[in-house]
């Protein structure tokens, strides 16, 4: 049996971490993509280019609102062994409500999967891994992209057909969204990713963190603990209860280490650490370690760049 | 209107977690438990929506051991008003919570379900969406601001790339994201008080629900460990590692 992917998609574009749930996809069946929501008509045509890809379903292009995404998901649903979707905020949001609806318990942020009903997953922050078998006849996941190599953008060529409407319940409707528009590259599918934590010490301090971020083409993050202090925004934060991200590079600036931040960056492949406490336990999983004053440093690092 | 806040028994945030040795899990014998974070902002909002006038009357609600009675102790000294314990030693998946708290929904006939968005434990994030289909109602999820606008609550919630608003009707489900609130310190008066409110204990049988996991945990393990790598003494030597080591920039 097929197994459908419903796809994540920003201004047109599929997100990296839907390329990254086909590829969790493709060790389960045929993979069958389902596009809905703003923008949908260009997503979709995307996601018919990805590898592996048999089939695209375009759904409503209404703003995406989880009870009639739920139930086109539900009304699908007999034709598929597995729905997966990015364990994204919209991902997160549509699947558990999909799931119950199915009588199926989701399996949240899956990072690997071991045959058709065996995946691993991380619980307490990343601390553990649990290897868990589902009982359930058909399986419901979310997927944690930074565990899947992304498939190609390019190289399929799948059929397009429109998904048979499903009635939206009427329960809910959309208001508004401010999104913020960056120059700078989605948190969760960038190569390099600058953080910085309380130590920043005001929001308007995060600007020397953005110089460095622009020179190197990276995306700017936060822990939980600058959200807290409300020097940065909630969506930038990197964290057990934030995004998960791997880049090629993180740069974690006056940021301690706490368990939660360390849960959301720790598969990054090189890791820098500045920080003035040489005993911060972000030292621990750092590759390069420098211990210095971060509002020193950081110009310094731009500088540095530039040459 | 009549608010229904579910909170959960976890191993508190601040205890570095072990994985048992022999791989069936995590040790959990003596370690402090506190209620999920992300419920406590949960009890907090609708301690604020009560003293806003909006909602009448708080019951918190925990599905777990009878050692749960400690979490909803603290959720009455926050200011809830009356406990239910569904009472369960042993695993509970989010859908089969989902189906005990709609049994008990059924019986309270709140107007709104709020709860953290994901407990620190299981880190599933599926409770309150799965609670929200059982039931047909609509859901606001990971919400960083809640107000009622006549018969719906406009909900912000945090998305990806920024914040989203949704108009949900009541009854509904609402979880609670970090921001929505910073839940308050329960003074030792309202400690004192909460040990007099009442808490009713019910089983899921007298419920009538089926609670057998759909999971079965073949192994927990712990991930990789991450080796410290050097210190650099300089921003310089920082950028030519960088450049020439790692080769990464």
């Amino acid at each position: 049996m097929a197994v459908l992917v419903l796809a994540d998609h920003k201004d047109g574009a599929l997100t990296q971490p839907t390329r990254s749930t086909v590829a969790a996809a493709r060790k389960l069946g045929d993979v069958h993509v389902l596009v809905a929501g703003e923008g949908a008509g260009a997503a979709a045509a995307a996601a018919a280019r990805l590898p592996g890809v048999a089939k695209l379903l375009t759904g409503s292009e209404a703003p995406a609102l989880a009870e009639p995404l739920a139930a086109q998901l539900v009304a699908l649903a007999p034709g598929y062994s597995h729905l997966l979707a990015p364990a994204s905020a919209a991902g997160r949001n549509v699947m558990p409500r999909a799931a119950a609806l199915l009588d199926v318990q989701v399996l949240s942020d899956v990072c690997g999967v071991v045959d058709a009903d065996t995946f691993i997953r991380p619980i307490y922050a990343g601390n553990a891994l649990a290897t868990v078998k589902s009982a359930d006849a058909k399986k419901v996941l979310t997927v944690r992209a930074t565990s899947f190599d992304p498939v190609p953008a390019e190289g399929g060529n799948a059929t397009v057909e429109a998904a048979p409407a499903a009635a939206d319940p009427g329960l809910s409707s959309f208001v508004g969204a401010e999104i913020v528009k960056s120059e700078r590259p989605e948190l969760t599918a960038a190569r390099i990713v600058i953080s910085g934590g309380r130590a920043m010490g005001s929001a308007e301090n995060f600007a020397i963190i953005e110089k460095v971020a622009d020179r190197l083409g990276a995306a700017v993050g936060a822990s939980r603990a600058a959200v807290d202090a409300g020097y940065a925004a909630n969506d930038m934060q990197v964290g057990q209860t934030g995004k998960i991200v791997a880049p090629e590079l993180y740069i974690a600036v006056g940021i301690s280490g706490a368990i939660q931040h360390l849960a959301g960056m720790k598969d990054s492949k090189v890791i820098v650490a500045i920080n003035k406490d040489e005993e911060a336990p972000i030292f621990q999983v750092a590759d390069y370690g420098l211990v210095a004053d971060l509002f020193k440093a950081v110009p310094e690092l731009e500088a540095e760049l530039a040459k | 209107m009549k608010v229904l806040v579910p909170v959960k028994r976890v191993v508190d945030y601040n205890v570095k977690v072990r994985v048992k040795a022999d791989g069936s899990g995590v040790e959990t014998a003596n370690v402090k438990m506190s209620m999920n974070p992300f419920d406590e902002i949960a009890v907090e909002e609708a301690v604020r929506l009560k003293e806003k006038g909006v909602a009448e009357e708080i019951v918190a609600v925990s599905c777990g051991p009878n050692a749960a009675q400690e979490q909803l102790r603290t959720a009455l000294a926050m200011g809830a008003d009356r406990g239910i314990l569904v009472e369960h030693d042993g695993v509970l998946e989010p859908l089969a919570v989902a189906k005990l708290l709609k049994a008990i929904v059924g019986r309270e006939g709140p107007a709104l379900v709020i709860l953290g968005k994901q407990a620190i434990d299981d880190d599933m994030s599926a409770t309150g969406q799965m609670l929200a289909a059982l039931l047909g109602w609509g859901q606001g999820t990971f919400a960083s601001r809640v107000e009622k606008e006549g018969d719906a609550l406009r909900v912000t919630r945090e998305v990806d790339g920024g914040l989203e608003t949704v108009s949900v009707k009541l009854p509904a489900i609402v979880t609670a994201d970090l921001r929505l609130n910073e839940p308050r310190y329960a003074s030792l008066p309202n400690i004192m008080k909460a040990r007099k409110k009442p808490i009713e204990t019910v089983k899921p049988a007298d419920l009538g629900v089926d609670v057998t996991p759909r999971l079965s945990v073949l192994k927990v393990e712990e991930p990789a460990k991450r080796q410290a790598g050097k210190k650099v003494g300089s921003v310089q030597e920082l950028v030519e590692k960088l450049r020439n080591e790692a080769k990464v920039i």
